[in-house]
């Protein structure tokens, strides 16, 4: 959608995970098109399906031009028709195929509820594994310049709840290319969640073929005073608030979760062993979704590492509105994670 | 109607005598709480899932419904573990994960039933664009009742079948019950033939009771299809003898429509093919006994196979909930 990619132009500021580096950089966006690009030459079965894959922006850019290099077989144009398209990747990858079906934003995959939690979630579990589904469905969360409520959705926290789905959601373009190549390889069915405004982030990413590891995280930056889990876009946030704070004498722990489910709690729980405190800076409404769970999780098996209650930084639990003031109200950013971070240093 | 091969007619006299016979012993002993799971039986339907299947080879796929096992035999289905999978045990074809409604003979091409209707239609297009990438040859078959007609799904499905050309054999057994409701109060006309000609797709209303109707009428679809020229639909008309699910139809006098409480309207396909049989010598009672008898066996020896087989390992909870 053009509009947002003028309000990313001019609100995100620059990231650059390798900055100063002379390494071969990629953007976020690029990153997931050569992931893609790969796995399409490397593996027959893979093809990529969605509304708009083959057309000029080539989704954001991640898909541009391999119908030219593929061909419409392989890389093609959907209907709106979300729970058949679904249902026929699904169907594909019954016979051996390994379908990525790609979608604008979250918000439409509730068209495919069933296909997605009814079918592609339970067919290993009541086949007793014999018919595998190697589903890769694909979605960009969006925001900014009025997209609204039903086109800024991080519905991840829906599907986090039905066992049977792996759930990813990369922050770097070094991570974007690796777990979109390994949640490709994964024989079970992966929604992998993107965020607007990291497609423009660059980074270090390796030309040759690579994959990150489904359920590991990554401490991007370690600290001694707190625990910051960054989810998406939030992580990048999360960077920003740890730079800030350390000129305030406060030392962030930041990680990257990658992967919400399968999550990784041995990395997060020995990053709370080490630091007591815990901020949780989640891309999604704050009640009932991954941050929930990250504190259950905490609450089960590291409360005694806790100094201090942990604190959430996520959405406000209402649709997101139009209007660009309520949207800097509604959306939480380096100052809301700064403020947690000092309320959980709090004596 | 004449150029059927008596070996073929007498097969084909197997596979619906079996289903039909299969039906009726899981009803009898249904009572005795050993089969711990909600069947929901195809009997006065069988003829579609044989004139149909008749026609498939190992390499076609189909999908399937809750009222699964006549789909499930005529493809080929192995029947110790159907009967296996009805007691909830490790030897079931879904090892117990799955019972009456969630089977699955991948060896003969059925990939898994879903019990969600409508659920397994678009699966069948899928498992065609699936095959043409692949440069298979098989074709898919989708088998789903009135009720499923009326899932947006459906017509998504029969829109992009026919869109991408695809080898896809939407046959829906029209039994006009969908539990207690009938179709009067669903759909505001019953021809559900019109809902794929909407989509240019060519379609076909079938005596569902008829043997040979179906045999004919299937032969045309999927010549249709292998032959590269897309989908078909078939509208089978069947008659559901028995209520939604379980054994007998107890309540039937509180929901069905008079008309289908007249015990002489009542048909049925195995009788009639029978009739058929004997009339054109193709053969005679003892033959017929003799298949029959030999049918028997095999059920009591499905059964006596199930009985003795060992439950799922409880330490085995969580197994396969990712491959």
């Amino acid at each position: 959608m053009p509009w947002t990619k003028l309000q990313v132009e001019r609100q995100e500021p620059a990231f650059d995970e390798a900055e100063g580096k002379d390494v071969r950089k990629l953007s976020f966006g690029d990153a997931l098109r050569e992931a893609l690009d790969q796995a399409l030459e490397r593996d027959p079965c893979v093809y990529a399906m969605g509304q708009g894959v083959d057309d000029p922006t080539g989704m954001f850019g991640s898909t541009l031009n391999l119908h030219k290099k593929y061909g419409s077989e392989r890389v093609f144009d959907t209907p709106l028709s979300e729970e058949a398209t679904i249902g026929m990747a699904i169907g594909s990858a019954m016979v051996g195929m390994r379908p990525v079906s790609i979608h604008n934003r979250p918000d439409f995959l509730l068209m495919a509820m069933d296909q997605i939690v009814n079918h592609a979630s339970k067919w290993s579990y009541m086949f007793a594994g014999q018919v595998p589904i190697p589903l890769v469905i694909r979605a960009c969360v969006g925001r900014g310049w009025g997209s609204a409520a039903q086109h800024s959705q991080a519905l991840q926290g829906l599907f986090f709840h039905v066992p049977g789905l792996k759930i990813v959601m990369p922050s770097t373009a070094y991570d974007a290319k690796g777990l979109l190549i390994a949640s490709i390889a994964d024989n079970n069915p992966v929604l992998f969640f993107e965020q607007r405004w990291l497609y423009k982030h660059t980074g270090y990413v390796p030309e040759h073929v690579y994959s990150v590891p489904l359920g590991e995280a990554v401490v991007k930056r370690k600290g001694k005073d707190v625990t910051i889990l960054g989810v998406s876009h939030m992580m990048i946030e999360s960077l920003r608030a740890a730079d800030e704070l350390k000129k305030k004498g406060i030392s962030c722990e930041v990680i990257d979760p990658r992967t919400l489910k399968p999550f990784d709690e041995k990395t997060l729980l020995k990053s709370v062993k080490k630091t007591g405190r815990l901020v949780v800076a989640d891309l999604a409404w704050k009640t009932g979704g991954f941050s929930a769970e990250v504190l259950a999780l905490v609450a089960e098996k590291g409360l005694m590492y806790l100094k201090n209650p942990p604190v959430r930084v996520a959405f406000p639990d209402i649709p997101t509105p139009a209007s660009y003031v309520l949207e800097d109200a509604y959306y939480p950013g380096i100052k809301d994670i700064v403020k947690a971070v000092k309320k959980v240093m709090k004596k | 109607m004449n150029n059927i091969l008596p070996e073929k007619l007498l097969e084909m006299f197997a596979s619906l005598s079996r289903i039909r016979r299969v039906q009726l012993k899981i009803e009898e002993l249904y009572h005795l709480d050993e089969m711990k799971t909600p069947v929901h039986l195809c009997l006065g339907q069988e003829a579609v899932s044989v004139g149909v299947c008749a026609h498939l080879k190992k390499e076609d796929h189909i999908f399937s419904n809750h009222r699964s096992h006549g789909h499930y035999l005529a493809k080929g289905g192995d029947l110790k573990a159907l009967i296996a999978e009805l007691h909830c045990k490790e030897t079931g074809c879904s090892k117990g994960r799955g019972g009456s409604m969630h089977l699955i003979d991948t060896s003969v091409g059925h990939l898994g039933s879903s019990s969600i209707v409508g659920g397994g239609i678009s699966h069948a297009v899928g498992a065609a664009l699936g095959s043409r990438m692949l440069k298979k040859q098989g074709i898919s078959v989708t088998f789903f009742g009135d009720a499923a007609s009326e899932q947006g799904v459906f017509f998504e499905s029969m829109s992009l079948a026919k869109l991408k050309n695809l080898p896809v054999i939407f046959i829906c057994e029209n039994n006009y019950y969908s539990v207690f409701s009938h179709i009067s109060a669903r759909q505001p006309n019953y021809d559900i033939s019109m809902r794929a000609k909407a989509f240019d797709i060519p379609a076909q209303r079938v005596d569902g009771m008829s043997l040979l109707e179906v045999y004919e009428k299937a032969r045309e679809a999927i010549d249709h299809a292998r032959a590269g020229n897309g989908p078909y639909l078939l509208d089978c008309y069947v008659q559901r003898w028995r209520g939604h699910a379980g054994a007998g139809d107890p309540l039937k006098e509180q929901y069905r429509h008079p008309d289908d409480l007249d015990e002489s309207k009542i048909r049925d396909p195995l009788k009639d093919f029978v009739s058929y049989l004997k009339n054109h010598n193709i053969a005679d009672d003892d033959s017929l006994c003799e298949i029959n008898k030999r049918i028997d066996r095999e059920i009591e020896e499905a059964f006596d196979f199930a009985r003795k087989s060992p439950l799922p390992d409880v330490k085995d909870l969580e197994k396969y909930l990712f491959s």
